[in-house]
C-alpha cells in the first residue's frame, strides 16, 4: 500500500508498486484530466507535478510516490482559475484539447522556476510536449500572458 | 463533355424535399425538419430531425451531429442558427448528439461541416424567427410586420416579449413547406450579428481544467480492460495458437480471447483481458500468439512504390477522371514537353489520444462509447460483427483527442464490441501507442507522373496527371465512388487536387488504385486527404514548368488561372472560380514582396490550391521562406505566409486556429514526418522514431483571410495542401536543389545539390 497526497488530500492506493502513476491517477483515483499519449515520456500529455516538479506520470512507478505530493490538472487551482488556465481561455488555446492538461502543468512548472521566460526559454521548456493539433503559437502566447499576469500580481 | 471530380453527394441530398415543423412539447417547442422517405440513412416515416429546442425559460438547445475534435464545430454551427434566429447567445446550449437514424448521414470530415450546415441551419434559424415573430406579435397585439426579433425577444416599438415567454404562452405549432423554406428570407450579411463576429469557443473551458470527457475517460461499473495483440499484418493474418502461460502470473489477468469477427474488420485478433489496464498491458506483453501470415508480410514501402510505378506505366490502368479531347494530339504536336515524377511516403495520423473503445450491452441496446468521425460508416460494420440490427446499437459521443481522419474509420470499435459480446461484460479496449500506430489507417505512399505540353511561345497546350496510391474509399466506403469517363470507379478523395483550376489546354487526370496497398494495409483518409499529396505534385510541377519556359512562377500561374470555360466557377460555392485563386495569389505576392532579393541560401517558394474539392473550393495561397544549409542539407522554415478565401468566415478565431494548425501540419508532413512500411507493418511505432513538428520548429506565421460574403467553405484542411510544395519550391529557389519526394530529408536536399553541381 502506497500513501501520498494528491491535490492536497491523502490517499492510500492498492495498485501494485510498479504501476505507472498515470493509471493509478486515472483508473484508481478517477482523476481523468491527466492523459495517456505515448507511454514513453515523449509527448507530455501525462504531465503532473510531484513535489512541484513537472513529471511524466506514464513512466513513474507509483511506488516512488510514498509520502510525496502529487498535483494534477484538477488540483492546479481550486477553481480552475490558475493564471495559466485563464490565459489558456483568453488565448483560445485548445483545439482537440487532449494534450492541454499536460501543456498547462508543464507551463506551470516552467513559470515556477522562471517567471519571465523568453521565447527561447518557452521553446526549451515546452518542446517535450507534443500538440498534434499544433496549437503551439497560442500555447506560447498564453504562457506569455500568464507570465505578464504573474508579474503584475507581484508588482 | 469532360467529367470533373464530383463525388456522389449524399451530403445535402437528404435534406431536399423536406418540410420544417415547429411542435409544442412539455418543455417548450422543438423545431426540426421532417424526414423525407428514402432519405439516406433515415427510415421512412415522419419523425422530425430535431435541430433545436426553445424552452419556456428561453434556453435554446442546438443539436450538433458533428464530432468535436478541435474545430469548435459546435460553436460555429450553433452561431449559424442563433444568428438567423436572432437568439440571445448566452442562452444557447450546444449538445453533441449520440448516433440515431433520425440524424441522417453522420460524418465529420472533408472540411464539410460548416459548408454543409450553413444553408440548412440558416433556414432552420430563419423559420424559427418567423414563427416566433408571428406568435410574439399576436401576444403583443400588433401585426408581425411591426415587429423585429433581436437578442432572444420580439420587439414592437417600446414593447417586447422574450422568446421564453412566447413559447410559454403562445401556440407555436407551425409548419413550413419545402417551397416556403426555399424562399426563407435569410438575412443579408450586413444584418449578421454573430456570423463573422468574435466569440469564444464553447468547448474550450473544459479543455483547460481536466473536465472534458474523451473516449479514454469513459467508464461503466463492472467493466474489464483489454489490450489488443496486433497481428503482424492488417488483413491476412490468422491465429494459429495462443500461449498465455506466462500471463497467468499477472495479478488481475482474466484471459485471452481470439476474436471471431463476422464483419471481417479485425482478422487474426486476440485481445487480452484483465481487471485493470496496467494488468492488461503487462499480460499482453507476456501472451505469445503464433500467426499464419499471408503475402502482405512480404510487402514493404519500396514494393508499394514499385507497384504504383508499374501501374502508371500501364496506359489501361485506372479511371479517367478528366479526359479532354485531344490530349495525345497536344503532346504529339508540342514544341517541347516536360515530364516529372513525384512520390510521397507513408504518413501516420498519430492523433494524441490512442484508439480506445468501451462497449457493453444494456437493456437490449449495445452501447459503444468512443470518439468517432463517421458513425454512419461503422454502424453497419458493428451490426454485422455483432449479428444484431443497427437500431439496437448506439454510439455515444465523446470529445476526440484528435481526429485528423483516423476516426473516420471506426474499425477500433469492432474488437471491443466482439469482446464484450463474447464475455457478457462491459469491455474497455485501450491501445498503447505502438498498438495504435500498427493499426493505423495511414496515408498511403503515392507515385505521380505529370506531363505538360508546350506550343508556340511556351503556351501550355496539354497536361496529364497520373496518380497511384492505396484508396481508402475503395476499401471502406465504395458507395462513395463515382465513375470516370472510361466507366472505372475511383476514389475521389485520392485524386482531388489533380483536377485543378488552371487552364492547361487538353487535360487528362488519371487515378489509379494501388491494389497492393489496399491489400497490404488499410489505407486511410488523413487530414487534407488526396490534395495533401496531389497538390505537392501539381504545385512543384507548376514551378518546374515555369522554370522550363524561363517564366516567373507567379506570372506563370496567374496566366493559367484565366477563369475560362469550366474554370469560371459558379454557384453555390464556387462563384468567381479561378479568378478568386488569382486574387489570393496576387495578394500573397504583395505581402511577401515576391521577386525581391533575399539573403544567400534563402529562398521564397509559393504554392496555391483550391483546398479539398472543386465543388467546395477554399482558395488558398502560401509562401514559405526557407534557409538551406548547403553542407548538411538541413532546411529551416523561417516564415509561412498564407492568404485564404473561404467565403464567409463564421467563427473568425476558430478559422484562424484551423489555418494555423493545418499549415503547421503541412510543414510537419513535409519535413518532420513520413514513415516506412516494412514487411507488412509501420516501422516507426512511437515518438522515438516518428517525430512530428514541435514548438521550437514553429516558424513565423502570417495568415490573412479575404473579406467575403460568399457562402462559407471548409477550413480544416486546405492550408495543409500548400505548405509542402511551397517549401519544396523555396528550397529550389534558395539553392537550386529540386526535391520531388515527401517528406523532404536533409539527405535528399544534399543529394539534389550534388547532382545539380
Amino acid at each position: 500500500m502506497i500513501t501520498f497526497h494528491i491535490n492536497g488530500r491523502e490517499v492510500t492506493v492498492k495498485s501494485a508498486g510498479d504501476s505507472p502513476l498515470l493509471w493509478v491517477i486515472r483508473d484508481e483515483l478517477g482523476l481523468t484530466g491527466t492523459k495517456f499519449g505515448c507511454g514513453i515520456a515523449q509527448c507530455g500529455a501525462c504531465t503532473v507535478h510531484v513535489d512541484g516538479h513537472a513529471t511524466r506520470s506514464c513512466v513513474t512507478p507509483v511506488s516512488l510516490m510514498q509520502g510525496r505530493s502529487v498535483t494534477t490538472i484538477e488540483g492546479l487551482d481550486p477553481h480552475g482559475a490558475h493564471p495559466l488556465q485563464k490565459a489558456w481561455v483568453d488565448a483560445q488555446v485548445p483545439q482537440c484539447g487532449y494534450c492541454q492538461s499536460g501543456q498547462i502543468m508543464q507551463a506551470a512548472s516552467l513559470l515556477m522556476s522562471n517567471p519571465h521566460p523568453t521565447d527561447a526559454d518557452i521553446d526549451a521548456g515546452m518542446n517535450g510536449n507534443l500538440c498534434r493539433c499544433m496549437a503551439y503559437v497560442r500555447i506560447k502566447k498564453a504562457i506569455k500572458l500568464a507570465a505578464g499576469e504573474t508579474a503584475g500580481v507581484r508588482a | 463533355m469532360n467529367t470533373l471530380v464530383k463525388p456522389p453527394t449524399p451530403l445535402n441530398a437528404d435534406f431536399s424535399r423536406r418540410g420544417f415543423m415547429i411542435v409544442a412539447t412539455a418543455a417548450g417547442v422543438t423545431m426540426g425538419f421532417t424526414a423525407a422517405a428514402g432519405a439516406v440513412g433515415v427510415s421512412a416515416g415522419f419523425e422530425p430531425t430535431i435541430w433545436y429546442d426553445v424552452g419556456r425559460d428561453g434556453q435554446i438547445t442546438v443539436n450538433v451531429i458533428r464530432a468535436e475534435m478541435g474545430q469548435h464545430v459546435g460553436t460555429a454551427i450553433a452561431r449559424i442558427v442563433a444568428d438567423e434566429l436572432e437568439a440571445d447567445w448566452s442562452k444557447v446550449r450546444i449538445v453533441t448528439v449520440d448516433s440515431d437514424a433520425k440524424w441522417g448521414l453522420m460524418v465529420t470530415g472533408g472540411s464539410w461541416s460548416v459548408w454543409q450546415s450553413y444553408p440548412i441551419y440558416s433556414q432552420a434559424g430563419a423559420a424559427g424567427r418567423i414563427a416566433l415573430i408571428e406568435a410574439g406579435a399576436k401576444l403583443l397585439g400588433v401585426s408581425p410586420d411591426q415587429c423585429i426579433a433581436r437578442n432572444g425577444a420580439v420587439i414592437a416599438g417600446h414593447v417586447s416579449i422574450s422568446y421564453g415567454d412566447i413559447v410559454a404562452r403562445g401556440q407555436l405549432n407551425r409548419t413550413f413547406t419545402q417551397a416556403e423554406l426555399d424562399k426563407m428570407p435569410i438575412k443579408p450579411a450586413t444584418e449578421r450579428r454573430m456570423i463573422g463576429k468574435p466569440t469564444d469557443a464553447r468547448d474550450i473551458p473544459e479543455k483547460t481544467n481536466g473536465e472534458g470527457r474523451y473516449g479514454l475517460d469513459a467508464s461503466v461499473p463492472g467493466m474489464v480492460y483489454a489490450r489488443p495483440k496486433i497481428p503482424p499484418t492488417r488483413n491476412d493474418s490468422r491465429v494459429v495458437s495462443v500461449d498465455d502461460s506466462a500471463a497467468k502470473a499477472v495479478p488481475g489477468y482474466i484471459g485471452s480471447l481470439t476474436l471471431d469477427d463476422p464483419s471481417g474488420t479485425v482478422p487474426g485478433w486476440v485481445v487480452v483481458l484483465a481487471d485493470s489496464f496496467v494488468a492488461a498491458n503487462h499480460a499482453t506483453d507476456l501472451v505469445k500468439v503464433t500467426w499464419k501470415t499471408g503475402p502482405s508480410a512480404e510487402v514493404s514501402e519500396a514494393d508499394l512504390q514499385a507497384r504504383a510505378s508499374a501501374l502508371i506505366a500501364d496506359p489501361k490502368a485506372g479511371a479517367l477522371v478528366v479526359e479532354d479531347p485531344g490530349v495525345d494530339g497536344a503532346f504529339a504536336a508540342a514544341k517541347s514537353t516536360l515530364e516529372r515524377t513525384y512520390t510521397t511516403a507513408s504518413a501516420l495520423h498519430f492523433q494524441m489520444e490512442p484508439l480506445n473503445c468501451l462497449a457493453f450491452e444494456k437493456d437490449g441496446l449495445f452501447e459503444i462509447h468512443a470518439g468517432n468521425q463517421w458513425q454512419s460508416l461503422v454502424l453497419p460494420w458493428l451490426a454485422k460483427a455483432l449479428g444484431r440490427p443497427e437500431n439496437t446499437i448506439v454510439l455515444r459521443s465523446y470529445l476526440l483527442g484528435g481526429g485528423f481522419g483516423r476516426r473516420l474509420n471506426g474499425d477500433y470499435m469492432i474488437p471491443a464490441a466482439l469482446a464484450s459480446k463474447a464475455i457478457g461484460k462491459p469491455v474497455k479496449l485501450v491501445f498503447t501507442r505502438p498498438d495504435d500506430v500498427r493499426f493505423d489507417s495511414f496515408r498511403s505512399p503515392s507515385v505521380q507522373k505529370l506531363r505538360m505540353a508546350f506550343g508556340e511561345g511556351g503556351r501550355v497546350t496539354g497536361m496529364e496527371h497520373n496518380a497511384c496510391a492505396g484508396w481508402p474509399t475503395e476499401v471502406m466506403a465504395p458507395f462513395f465512388m463515382p465513375k470516370g469517363d472510361n466507366g472505372v470507379s475511383y476514389d475521389p478523395f485520392a485524386i482531388n487536387g489533380a483536377n485543378h483550376w488552371y487552364s492547361v489546354g487538353a487535360q487528362r487526370v488519371r487515378a489509379i488504385s494501388n491494389e497492393l496497398a489496399n491489400s497490404a494495409f488499410r489505407p486511410g483518409w488523413l487530414r487534407s486527404v488526396g490534395p495533401g499529396w496531389t497538390n505537392f505534385a501539381v504545385e512543384s510541377f507548376m514551378d518546374e514548368a515555369a522554370h522550363s519556359q524561363g517564366v516567373d512562377a507567379l506570372a506563370f500561374r496567374l496566366k493559367l488561372l484565366d477563369g475560362a470555360g469550366r474554370n469560371a466557377g459558379g454557384p453555390p460555392s464556387a462563384v468567381g472560380g479561378a479568378h478568386r485563386q488569382t486574387a489570393v495569389l496576387r495578394r500573397l505576392g504583395e505581402k511577401v514582396g515576391w521577386g525581391e532579393a533575399l539573403p544567400k541560401d534563402t529562398g521564397l517558394g509559393m504554392a496555391t490550391s483550391f483546398g479539398q474539392e472543386r465543388d467546395m473550393p477554399t482558395w488558398t495561397a502560401c509562401a514559405a521562406r526557407v534557409r538551406v544549409d548547403r553542407a548538411t542539407g538541413k532546411v529551416k522554415v523561417e516564415k509561412l505566409t498564407l492568404v485564404v478565401d473561404a467565403g464567409t468566415i463564421v467563427h473568425p478565431d476558430g478559422a484562424l486556429a484551423q489555418v494555423q494548425g493545418s499549415s503547421l501540419w503541412g510543414m510537419s508532413l513535409a519535413l518532420f514526418e513520413g514513415a516506412d512500411f516494412v514487411n507488412g507493418q509501420i516501422a516507426q511505432t512511437n515518438l522515438d522514431r516518428y517525430t512530428p513538428l514541435r514548438m521550437a520548429d514553429v516558424p513565423d506565421l502570417d495568415i490573412e483571410f479575404v473579406a467575403s460574403t460568399e457562402p462559407p467553405v471548409g477550413l480544416g484542411e486546405p492550408a495543409t495542401t500548400v505548405v509542402g510544395p511551397a517549401i519544396a519550391n523555396a528550397i529550389f529557389n534558395a539553392v537550386g536543389a529540386r526535391v520531388r519526394h515527401l517528406p523532404i530529408r536533409a539527405g535528399d536536399v544534399r543529394s539534389a545539390l550534388t547532382s545539380q553541381a
